[in-house]
C-alpha cells in the first residue's frame, strides 16, 4: 500500500514549508521523524496551528490524534502564536531557591496574565522555564532569546514596561509607529 | 585515520598554537555569554588586529572554568584568571599581558574552589575551543578511539571499563561495564548507542557544560562504547532548550565526519558508525530510558516496564546502550590510562570524579569535578566558600526532583553513590543545591511536589493521581490549613508512590518529601500545630482547607 503513497502538497505556497518539507524528507518521511518535524515547524512559523498538525500528520501518515498528542504532550510546542516580546522566568530549583516566584508574582500582577499567556494586544507572553541550566546566575530570566542574570523585582519591571509603556490596542498602533521607534 | 595521521594532525596544531607567545581564553560557554563574554572576545580581537599583534597575540573562546557567578572569566596564557570582565577592558588587559596583572579584576586560583577539583571529564573545559576538532586532538583528543579500533578487541574495551569500576552518572548509578557487556552479549541484527543528554533536573547543568565545551569527548566516547557493544548507529538525545549545546555538536560531528573519525570504515578499520542528534522537546520524564526511546521514535515520552530492558530490546526493538553525557565523557580517559588508574581514585564502591553543579545560596556557584568520597562539607565551605552574608547553613539538595535534603548532620558524609542513598538522598546527575534559613524546607518540598505532579508523563495512576495529592497536602500544609490526618496520609502516600510507580519519576517523586519529613519534622509541625512559617516564607492563605 505505501508504494501508492504520495505526499500531500504543502497547504499553502508559504516558502517556510519547504524547510518542513526537507525536514520530512530527511527523515524518510517516515513516522518517527514527527517530532523533528513539528521542531522545524515551530521554528518556522512560531507555532503549530491545525492546518499545519494536519499536513504532518498526513505526510508521515501517522493519525491527527497522534500527532496533537506529541505536540501537547511535550511543553516546547505551542499552539498558540506568541506575543510581540517572550519573557521566561526561570523555575528550576536555583532560581526558586533566590526568589523566582517573587520575579513570577510581580509579573504577573503587571502584565494580569498567568504563565503561558499573552497579554492584551498580542504584546508579551510570560513563560516559565523548568531550568535554563544559568544556575550560577539564578535568578535568571530569558527576554526576547537574551538570557539575563541575578534579575531583580525592580529590574524586570523596567524591562517590561520598556515593552509595554507605548503600548496602545492593534487597531489604532499603526498610526503611532514613529513614536515607538523613537523610543 | 591512522594514529601517525592523527599525530599529525595534532602536531601541527601545536606548532600553531606555539606561534603565539600570549593569550587570551575568553569563556564563550553559556553561563559567561549571558553576561556579554563574547563582546569582551570581539573587542579583543579588534585591539590585537589594531595593534598588528596578530602574530604573536590571540583570543580565543574557550569553554567553561567553572565560576560561573564571577563572569565574564577571562585567562592568560601565563595562569593569571580575571572575572568581571567588561568589553571596555579588553585593552587593559592586552597591556597587562607584559607587565603586572589588572589588580581590580584579578580572580585568585589559589582558593579551595580551584586548588580542590580533579578534573577528568572537565580537563579540557576552559582550555580548548570547542568549535575547533584540531585542538582537541592537540589535546589527545581521539587517540582512544585509534588505539581502541587498531589494538583492543571489544571484550578488551569492556573489561577496562569494568575495571575502572565506572558507574552511571545519570543518577542511578549502573556500573558501566556491566551494562556494556549486556548489550554486547545481546542479539540483534542492528544495536543502537543513546546518549542521554536530556538534563531535567532543575539546578542541574553539568551535561550542558560538557557539551558546550568539549563535545567531541562525548563523541570519542560514543565511538568507543559503540566498537564494544557491536552498534553502527548512534542518537544523542539533547534539550531542545540548550540551542548553543546543539550548534557545539552539530559542528563537532560535521567535524569528525570530514576527518574520517565518524562515518563508514573508521580509520580503515570495518566498524562504522554514525550520529544524530534528536531534540527533546521539553519533558522531564524523558531523562527516563524506556521514555527517551520512545521519544527518539517520534512518539509521546511515556515509559513502559523494565524488563525487557533497553539493553535486550530498546530502539526499534533492537538492543540498546543508553549511558548519560558524563558517563561518555569519561570513557576516553580510562582507555587512554587504563581501568586500573580510574578505579585508583574515588571511594570503594563509587570510583572516579564526579561533576556537580553547585548553585543556591553559596559564595562560589559554578561547576566543580571532585574525587568521590569528599565531603558535603567540604564541598559546602569550602570550595563553596560557605554560606553568603552572614546566614546559616540549613540543607543541601542534591538529586533534583527525585533527590531529598540533607540537613546540617550530613555534613560530614562522604559523597558517594551508597552513603547518599542511606541518607536519604541520591547522587542523581549532579545538581548541588544549598539552602540557608530563609528556605522553608515544606516550601521547598511542595516545590519539588508540584515540578512532579507537571511531569508526571500520566499512564500510571499512582504517580499521575498521587502527586496531584500529595501536592495538595503540601499547598494545605503551606496555606495553614492541614490537620494531623493529613500528614499520616501524605507519609502514605508517600509510601504508595514509592512502591506502585511505573517509572523512577513516580518511584522516587516521594524522596524530597520523605527526606524533610525526617530531617524537619518540626517545620512541618509549626505549620499545622501553630499554623506558623518557621523561615518566613508561607503565609496562611486563601487555599481551601482539604
Amino acid at each position: 500500500m505505501s508504494a501508492y503513497f504520495t505526499k500531500p502538497v504543502p497547504p499553502t505556497s508559504d516558502k517556510r514549508w519547504k524547510l518542513v518539507d526537507a525536514t520530512m524528507r530527511r527523515v524518510g518521511l517516515q513516522s518517527r521523524g514527527l517530532i523533528e518535524t513539528l521542531h522545524t515547524v515551530q521554528e518556522a512559523f512560531g507555532y503549530l496551528d491545525e492546518q499545519a498538525l494536519r499536513y504532518v500528520a498526513v505526510s508521515l501518515r501517522v493519525p491527527l490524534s497522534r500527532a496533537y498528542g506529541v505536540a501537547t504532550f511535550y511543553h516546547f510546542f505551542t499552539l498558540k502564536p506568541a506575543g510581540e516580546h517572550t519573557c521566561v522566568i526561570c523555575m528550576g530549583t536555583a532560581c526558586y531557591i533566590k526568589g523566582a516566584q517573587q520575579l513570577l508574582d510581580a509579573v504577573q500582577h503587571d502584565l494580569g496574565v498567568a504563565p503561558g499567556e499573552t497579554s492584551a494586544g498580542g504584546k508579551v507572553s510570560l513563560l516559565t522555564a523548568r531550568c535554563l541550566g544559568s544556575c550560577g546566575l539564578a535568578p535568571a530570566v530569558v527576554y526576547d532569546q537574551e538570557v539575563a542574570g541575578k534579575v531583580s523585582v525592580p529590574s524586570i519591571r523596567e524591562r517590561l514596561s520598556q515593552w509595554t509603556q507605548h503600548f496602545t490596542p492593534r487597531e489604532s498602533a499603526a498610526p503611532q509607529e514613529p513614536a515607538v521607534a523613537r523610543s | 585515520m591512522t594514529p601517525e595521521e592523527l599525530e599529525q594532525i595534532a602536531e601541527i596544531e601545536r606548532e600553531a598554537q606555539q606561534r603565539f607567545s600570549q593569550r587570551l581564553n575568553v569563556c564563550v560557554a553559556a553561563g559567561c555569554l549571558s553576561c556579554q563574554s563574547q563582546l569582551v572576545k570581539d573587542r579583543l580581537d579588534a585591539e590585537i588586529t589594531s595593534r598588528g599583534w596578530g602574530d604573536h597575540c590571540q583570543a580565543k573562546g574557550v569553554g567553561c572554568m567553572g565560576l560561573c557567578a564571577e563572569g565574564p572569566l577571562v585567562s592568560t596564557g601565563s595562569g593569571v584568571m580575571y572575572k568581571h570582565v567588561a568589553s571596555s577592558d579588553a585593552g587593559r588587559l592586552l597591556d597587562s599581558l607584559e607587565g603586572q596583572p589588572v589588580a581590580r579584576l584579578v580572580c585568585p586560583t589559589d582558593v579551595p574552589f580551584f586548588q580542590r577539583q580533579k578534573k577528568i571529564v572537565l580537563e579540557n573545559s576552559g582550555a580548548i575551543d570547542p568549535e575547533r576538532i584540531e585542538e582537541y586532538i592537540a589535546a589527545e583528543g581521539y587517540r582512544a578511539l585509534v588505539q581502541v579500533l587498531t589494538e583492543m578487541t571489544p571484550a578488551q574495551v569492556i573489561d577496562q571499563v569494568t575495571k575502572s569500576g565506572l558507574r552511571g552518572r545519570g543518577g542511578a548509578g549502573y556500573p558501566t561495564g556491566l551494562k556494556w557487556s549486556t548489550v554486547a552479549k545481546a542479539v540483534g541484527t542492528q544495536k543502537y548507542v543513546i546518549c542521554n543528554a536530556d538534563e531535567g533536573d532543575p539546578g542541574a547543568f553539568m551535561d550542558r557544560s560538557v557539551l558546550e565545551s568539549d563535545p567531541h569527548r562525548v563523541l570519542e566516547g560514543m565511538l568507543i562504547a559503540a566498537y564494544a557493544v557491536g552498534a553502527s548507529e548512534g542518537f544523542i538525545y539533547v534539550r531542545a532548550e540548550y540551542p548553543l549545546a546543539i550548534k557545539r555538536l552539530r559542528i563537532a560531528v560535521r567535524q569528525a565526519e570530514r576527518l574520517g573519525l565518524l562515518g563508514t570504515s573508521i580509520c580503515g578499520t570495518r566498524f562504522s558508525f554514525r550520529i544524530d542528534l534528536r531534540l527533546g522537546a521539553g519533558a522531564f520524564v524523558c531523562g527516563e530510558e524506556t521514555a527517551l526511546i520512545a521519544s527518539v521514535e517520534g512518539k509521546r515520552g511515556t515509559p513502559r516496564p523494565r524488563p525487557p530492558y533497553p539493553a535486550m530490546e530498546g530502539l526499534l526493538g533492537q538492543p540498546t546502550l543508553i549511558n548519560n553525557v558524563e558517563t561518555y565523557a569519561n570513557v576516553a580517559p580510562i582507555i587512554r590510562n587504563g581501568g586500573d588508574w580510574y578505579a585508583g581514585i574515588g571511594t570503594e564502591k563509587s570510583k572516579g570524579t564526579k561533576v556537580f553543579a553547585l548553585a543556591g545560596r553559596v559564595q562560589n556557584t559554578g561547576l566543580v569535578e571532585v574525587p568521590m568520597g569528599i565531603t558535603l562539607r567540604e564541598m559546602v565551605f569550602e570550595i563553596g566558600g560557605g554560606v553568603p552574608e552572614g546566614r546559616t547553613f540549613k540543607a543541601v539538595q542534591t538529586g533534583g526532583p527525585s533527590g531529598g535534603c540533607l540537613p546540617s548532620e550530613c555534613l560530614d558524609m562522604p559523597v558517594d553513590y551508597e552513603s547518599l542513598a542511606r541518607a536519604g538522598s541520591i547522587m542523581g546527575s549532579g545538581g548541588m543545591i544549598v539552602m540557608d534559613e530563609s528556605s522553608c524546607m515544606v516550601d521547598v518540598a511542595k516545590f519539588f511536589m508540584d515540578f512532579c505532579m507537571t511531569e508526571s508523563c500520566g499512564k500510571c495512576i499512582p504517580c499521575r493521581v498521587g502527586t496531584y495529592q500529595m501536592h495538595r497536602i503540601l499547598s494545605a500544609i503551606t496555606n495553614m490549613t492541614a490537620s494531623e490526618q493529613d500528614l499520616a496520609m501524605l507519609q502514605e502516600l508517600c509510601d504508595l508512590l514509592k512502591h506502585t510507580s511505573l517509572c523512577g519519576l513516580g518511584q522516587s517523586a516521594p524522596n524530597p518529601v520523605v527526606s524533610t519529613l525526617k530531617s524537619f519534622a518540626e517545620e512541618y509541625r509549626a505549620h499545622i500545630a501553630d499554623h506558623k512559617c518557621p523561615a518566613g516564607v508561607c503565609k496562611p492563605g486563601n487555599g481551601a482547607a482539604l
